[in-house]
Order: C-alpha cells, then sequence, then structure tokens
C-alpha cells in the first residue's frame, strides 16, 4: 500500500531481512562432517516424531471404555482417516489393510507442517524435498506390490499401459505416457506438491512478518510504521492460513496416495 | 539507456514466468470448483463423495503452479 520512498530507504541503510532459499539449507549443528550430520530440520523432524509418538503413546496407554475429552479427540482424528479417506475412496474390505499406512502418512505429514507455524520452530519439517520424497516413494512401492499381489505382473501392467477399450494405433502415444505416468509422474507430482506448498508458505509469512520489523522498527517513521502494521496484521493472517494449508496438504497427501493404491486393484466391471 | 532499449527489466525474470504459470491453474481451480459447488447444490445427498473427488481435481491441478513455483528455485 505505502511505497517506500527512496529517501527513506537510503536513511535505513539496510533493506528488510527478506527470507531466501538458504532458510531451507541451513548449516549443521551437530555431528558435523558424517553422513548422520544434523541441522536445524532435522532437528525438528526428530522433535516432531518424539511429540507424535509421545501424544501417541500416552493416549493409548490411558486408553477407556469411557473416552476422556483428550482422547475423544485423538480418536476423532484416527477415524476422520480411517473413514473419510480410506474407506471411502477404497471401501472396507479393500481398506483394512492399508489403514494404517493411511494414518502414519496422514498424522506425520500434518504434524511435520504443523512445524511450520509453531513458534520457536519455524520451519515445515516437510520443506525440504527429501521427506515428502521418503512418502511418495513408500506409495509408489505400496502400489506396485499391491498391484503385482491382487493381479500378477503381467495383468497389472497390460491394466496400466494398454488400458482397455482404446483402438490400437494410439498405444504408441499412450503407452509411453502412462509409463511415465506410473512410474514418475505420480511419485513426483506428490513430492513436489507438499514440498512446494511447504516452501511458498514459508516464504509469504516470512516476507511479511520481515516486513513489518522493517517498517516498525528500522525505519523511524510514525507514517510508515502504519505500514507495518498491516504487514503485521497481513503475516498474521498468513500463518492462519498456513495452518488451513498444512491440514489440506495433509489430507491430500493422504486421500491421493489411497487414490493410486486404489487403482492398482484389478477394475471390476 | 540507449534508444533501442525500450523495456529493461531488472531483477529475476523468473518472477514474470511464475505469474504466467499460474494463469492456467487459477483458471483450472475456479472451473472444478465452480462445477463442484452447482452439483451440490443439485445433490446435496452426494456432497461428500463430490468433495473427494474435488480435492484429488484439485490436487492434480495444483502441481502445474507448483512446478512454476519450483522452477523459479530451479532454473
Amino acid at each position: 500500500m505505502v511505497q517506500p520512498s527512496g529517501a527513506v530507504l537510503v536513511a535505513a541503510e539496510n533493506g528488510p531481512e527478506l527470507p531466501s532459499i538458504r532458510d531451507f539449507l541451513p548449516d549443521p549443528i551437530l555431528f558435523q562432517g558424517t553422513p548422520f550430520a544434523i541441522n536445524r530440520i532435522i532437528f525438528v523432524r526428530l522433535l516432531a516424531m518424539v511429540i507424535i509418538l509421545l501424544v501417541l503413546g500416552i493416549t493409548a496407554s490411558r486408553a477407556k471404555l469411557i473416552p476422556s475429552r483428550w482422547q475423544g479427540a485423538v480418536e476423532w482424528v484416527l477415524d476422520f482417516v480411517r473413514d473419510s479417506v480410506v474407506y471411502q475412496v477404497m471401501g472396507e474390505l479393500r481398506g483394512r489393510r492399508y489403514v494404517p499406512m493411511i494414518t502414519t502418512i496422514f498424522l506425520t505429514v500434518l504434524v511435520f507442517n504443523l512445524c511450520g507455524v509453531i513458534p520457536g520452530m519455524n520451519i515445515a519439517a516437510t520443506a525440504t524435498i527429501t521427506m515428502p520424497l521418503v512418502f511418495a516413494l513408500w506409495t509408489l512401492a505400496q502400489y506396485l506390490v499391491t498391484g503385482i499381489r491382487e493381479q500378477g505382473l503381467w495383468p497389472y501392467l497390460k491394466q496400466e499401459l494398454f488400458p482397455a477399450g482404446v483402438p490400437w494405433p494410439l498405444y504408441i502415444i499412450l503407452t509411453p505416457i502412462q509409463f511415465l505416468e506410473l512410474l514418475v509422474i505420480k511419485p513426483v507430482s506428490l513430492t513436489i506438491r507438499l514440498f512446494a506448498n511447504m516452501v511458498a508458505g514459508h516464504l509469504l509469512v516470512a516476507v511479511s512478518l520481515a516486513f513489518a520489523q522493517y517498517y516498525i522498527i528500522v525505519v523511524s517513521n510514525k507514517w510508515l510504521a502504519l505500514a507495518g502494521v498491516s504487514w503485521f496484521g497481513l503475516g498474521f493472517a498468513l500463518t492462519a492460513f498456513e495452518m488451513f494449508v498444512a491440514a489440506l496438504q495433509a489430507y491430500i497427501f493422504a486421500i491421493l496416495s489411497t487414490v493410486y493404491i486404489n487403482q492398482s486393484f484389478p477394475e471390476e466391471d | 539507456m540507449d534508444i533501442i532499449t525500450l523495456a529493461e527489466v531488472t531483477g529475476s525474470i523468473s518472477v514474470l514466468g511464475y505469474g504466467l504459470a499460474a494463469v492456467g491453474p487459477g483458471i483450472g481451480l475456479g472451473i472444478v470448483v465452480g462445477k463442484t459447488l452447482e452439483s451440490m447444490a443439485r445433490q446435496p445427498e452426494m456432497a461428500s463423495k463430490l468433495q473427494t473427488v474435488m480435492f484429488i481435481g484439485l490436487a492434480l491441478i495444483e502441481v502445474l503452479g507448483l512446478l512454476g513455483f519450483v522452477s523459479l528455485f530451479v532454473v
């Protein structure tokens, strides 16, 4: 809204501390030089893992027949994944085997994403490409194994690469696309969706807060401080939006994994 | 600046590329959400099923926009 004039920028000497891609490549803080070097993001991951295990473990060990309010909340999340994600897409008969996997993916992605808005952590643990890649490769392995187990290798490949009901000259174009889709596009799109969403979210929030800090504290001009306040408000709203995106991306990752696995089952007709 | 240079851009031009990359998925998302709302209004009892399918479609379209975003850093 208020554009900084050149004079103000010169007076402040240094601009706002804008975030950059360096935020996602922090220096290792423990075990430098070994393959187990731990940087800030990996530390956040370990912390988030401990939190998940503690919360679920303590809740499960104190589970009662008449649930307390907290137990009810945890069970609601687990029920949500089972009923609204897995059973709705696959049905109960097929889905039962995959409930633990999808629940693991959903909860881990959700908590890792939410680390991005927790003060002190301030970076989503899924914001480097490795973590989403692990989940995507798990999904890839699962749907390949499922297809081979349910149909056998050749019928599965035939269903995937040569879809029925297509005139045969089209297979020349269609089969390479289907092959790429099966082995590359599905896992890579899962990875990039989660990763890029988290990076974009972090950059958005960090840019607004950097401008807020710049206009309120660094620039000593009370009219520009007003702009700083509105940047701060925007940062606040974007943080809330990030929480929504974190839940949405966890849901989408879980539901797409389920859909991909479901496609490996023989098509009934 | 000489007379030949009609316009000059400083900074990363891939930002413009991302803006262009966001146009297509934006239109697509609009169509998907709009059509889903329309179908939900026509048949409210199908709402939860439509919503699931809508999210799957949204996710597939969203990747196109995010590819533009990622290429901003990669290239």
